[in-house]
């Protein structure tokens, strides 16, 4: 993989608060990689020191091969669209969009042509002479990405830049953000608490949680195959099951499910010590007669979701459990109170460390 | 008909409530605003009285004695009178320069305040007033203490050895300006603090981001959109600054005439000449306004954009 952006081991400390507590991950050419995790999970801090607006702690960040942890961020070669758009209210439009490339120094004639060609890229020609406050948020937003993009950056870092749109916008948004990139061919980062964007838009995604990524790969990976605890709730809703490990062999798991019924199924790398759990996405369980499938479990509640029919059960220690049935006319819904017995399709559980 | 008459009562109900209750805003604005440049305009066109006051026969005599020489008899041709306009031309660039310092020394101290965290913000501007609940004329004397040859900085600086004999500063544009300066200061350091402290830092990060250094950044991003607090500062320090009085007439001496003192001893005594100070306070206002109108007009062709 060509590698654009190399993160190595980088700590950033807040007096004694530890937002980065040692980052590492690289980002290859052309791709569209999210920064994932809850609010407070260091991914805006990681964008930050990536752009120069914090200094980094301890560790280096390489851009094509050149260490910029330590250059004022006016002299590296990433541009940013901020969460809130920070588009400067004394400009129109135009002047905000060529205001990177004169600083780069480029003539007025040939700054004011680009300016124009971004502004047609983000469909915004016709306000080229307006001024921010006259615009609507997504005009705005697409001002700053317009912005971000004059001065072609070798990367895009952007902060949220969805999160203060309205839900249509933003899902419109998604799909503009990812058409830009694949026009343009630059590497974006994109920081995002709503897993639903980074699933949507992102090559690669790292999910992040207390300073740490926690896991790192495509949508399909991380949601089918999350190799922890924290990303497999993170990412979509789980179940997740305590057992007991037999066991290991060649990424695959003997573990005794709840139930006592035994079950192989991969395991992530380093299978923990502690309390082993199988992740189980609720779809990928299918109802039989009691007694006949893997789990049995007492039917709490049904709850009507349109397409979907969520079951909401009871294992018999106790442990709560969710499925996702399809509605359909030949399927005949369990009663609450019965007692269901629960296939889990092959594949589907997960042994995941702690 | 019922209708729009309905509709137009519950419009004009609005109105006549409001009205009543604005009532007290005309009478201070009439009694405090109005009045008295009235009435200052109706004496600027009197007659002097000798004894002070005025005699109520219209003459021009105050205008031309700012503007034409006759001689000491006042019957030879005239020509332009240049002393009034030299204490003019003298106030406004003193004024003018002592706007200048205010700037200089009162943004970096609003932007270091504005950028302090919020709970310690109001003990700095707390900090910026205190001196400023002493009388101006009591400070203006102490100044006048510390500046003169035997006091307590030329004291200092002879006692350190970087003199031999005392520097004067009394008497002297330098001591004028200092007294201007330290009178308005608070005036420019509050509007340029309220206008840095709404600024959206983000802008400058931004700026940074798009490759600009930080004194372009102070030059292009900034200063524009923190001109509305360094304008209306300006104009606090600019216009007290320019009829002053108690600086130029304690710190200063004859050299360091300016328009302020010029007025005020008009109305002192039986020396006054009441249409003259008139005269000069109307034309003095007369510059202000036209300075003011310039800038409104200017604030204007830009909120149009």
């Amino acid at each position: 993989m060509d590698e654009v952006v190399g993160v190595h081991g980088v700590v950033k400390r807040f007096g004694t608060f530890t937002a980065l507590a040692g980052v590492s991950l690289t980002i290859g050419h052309n791709q569209f990689f999210t920064l994932l995790g809850p609010s407070g999970c260091g991914k805006t801090t990681l964008l930050r020191c990536i752009a120069g607006f914090e200094d980094v702690s301890e560790g280096t960040i390489l851009l094509e091969g050149r260490d910029i942890a330590r250059l004022a961020p006016n002299l590296r070669p990433v541009n940013t669209v901020f969460q809130h758009y920070a588009l400067f209210p004394h400009m129109t439009v135009a002047q905000n969009v060529a205001f990177g490339l004169k600083m780069q120094g480029m003539a007025p004639g040939p700054r004011l042509k680009r300016a124009g060609e971004m502004l047609e890229l983000v469909h915004l020609s016709a306000f080229a002479d307006r001024f921010p406050s006259q615009l609507s948020g997504g005009q705005q937003q697409r001002v700053a990405l317009a912005r971000a993009l004059a001065p072609q950056p070798k990367v895009l870092l952007l902060d949220e830049p969805l999160s203060a749109l309205d839900l249509k916008l933003r899902q419109a948004m998604r799909v503009e953000l990812k058409q830009l990139q694949e026009g343009t061919g630059i590497t974006f980062i994109f920081v995002t608490h709503d897993q639903e964007e980074a699933l949507t838009m992102s090559d690669r995604i790292a999910v992040m949680s207390a300073g740490e990524v926690r896991q790192i790969g495509s949508a399909r990976e991380i949601y089918e195959a999350p190799v922890n605890r924290f990303v497999a709730g993170f990412i979509g809703e789980t179940n997740l099951l305590p057992v007991r490990v037999g066991s290991i062999a060649g990424g695959m798991a003997r573990v005794l499910l709840p139930g006592g019924h035994p079950l192989t199924c991969p395991a992530a790398d380093a299978v923990p010590a502690g309390s082993p759990h199988v992740s189980i996405r609720p779809e990928r369980m299918t109802l039989v007669p009691p007694g006949t499938g893997d789990l049995d479990a007492t039917v709490d509640r049904l709850i009507y979701l349109g397409t979907d029919l969520q079951v909401q059960a009871r294992l018999a220690d106790g442990t709560a459990l969710h499925l996702r049935l399809q509605n359909s006319a030949r399927a005949t819904p369990p009663e609450a109170g019965s007692t269901i017995g629960i296939v889990i399709e092959d594949g589907a559980a997960r042994l995941l460390a702690d | 008909m019922a209708g729009p008459a309905a509709s137009g009562s519950a419009g004009t109900g609005y109105r006549s409530i409001t009205g009543p209750l604005l009532l007290p805003t005309w009478v201070m604005i009439g009694i405090f605003l109005l009045l008295p440049v009235l009435l200052m305009t109706v004496y600027s066109f009197l007659t002097r009285e000798f004894r002070g006051g005025v005699d109520w026969t219209f003459s021009l005599a105050a205008y031309d004695r700012f503007l034409l020489n006759r001689g000491l008899f006042g019957d030879e041709p005239p020509v332009l009178e240049w002393t009034y306009i030299t204490i003019f031309w003298r106030s406004i660039w003193q004024a003018g320069l002592a706007t200048l310092i205010c700037l200089i020394v009162g943004f970096p101290t609003a932007w270091f305040i504005a950028t302090r965290p919020a709970h310690s913000r109001a003990l700095w501007l707390f900090m910026i007033t205190v001196p400023y609940w002493v009388n101006l004329l009591i400070r203006t004397v102490s100044l006048r203490f510390l500046l003169r040859d035997q006091g307590p900085l030329n004291d200092a600086l002879i006692g350190a050895g970087l003199l031999d004999s005392p520097l004067q500063i009394i008497n002297t544009n330098l001591a004028v300006q200092l007294g201007l300066f330290y009178s308005y200061l608070p005036f420019m350091v509050l509007p340029v603090y309220a206008a840095v402290e709404r600024y959206n830092f983000a802008l400058s990060e931004a700026a940074a981001d798009l490759y600009a250094s930080r004194w372009t950044t102070l030059r292009e991003i900034v200063l524009p959109v923190v001109r509305p607090g360094i304008i209306a500062g300006c104009i606090l320090v600019f216009v007290p600054s320019l009829g002053a009085f108690l600086a130029p007439d304690l710190l200063g001496g004859a050299k360091t005439y300016m328009i302020g003192s010029l007025i005020e001893e008009q109305f002192k005594g039986s020396q006054g000449n009441w249409p003259f100070g008139a005269a000069v306070s109307v034309i003095l206002m007369t510059l202000v306004l036209i300075v003011l109108m310039i800038y409104a007009r200017a604030q204007g062709r830009a909120g149009a954009h």
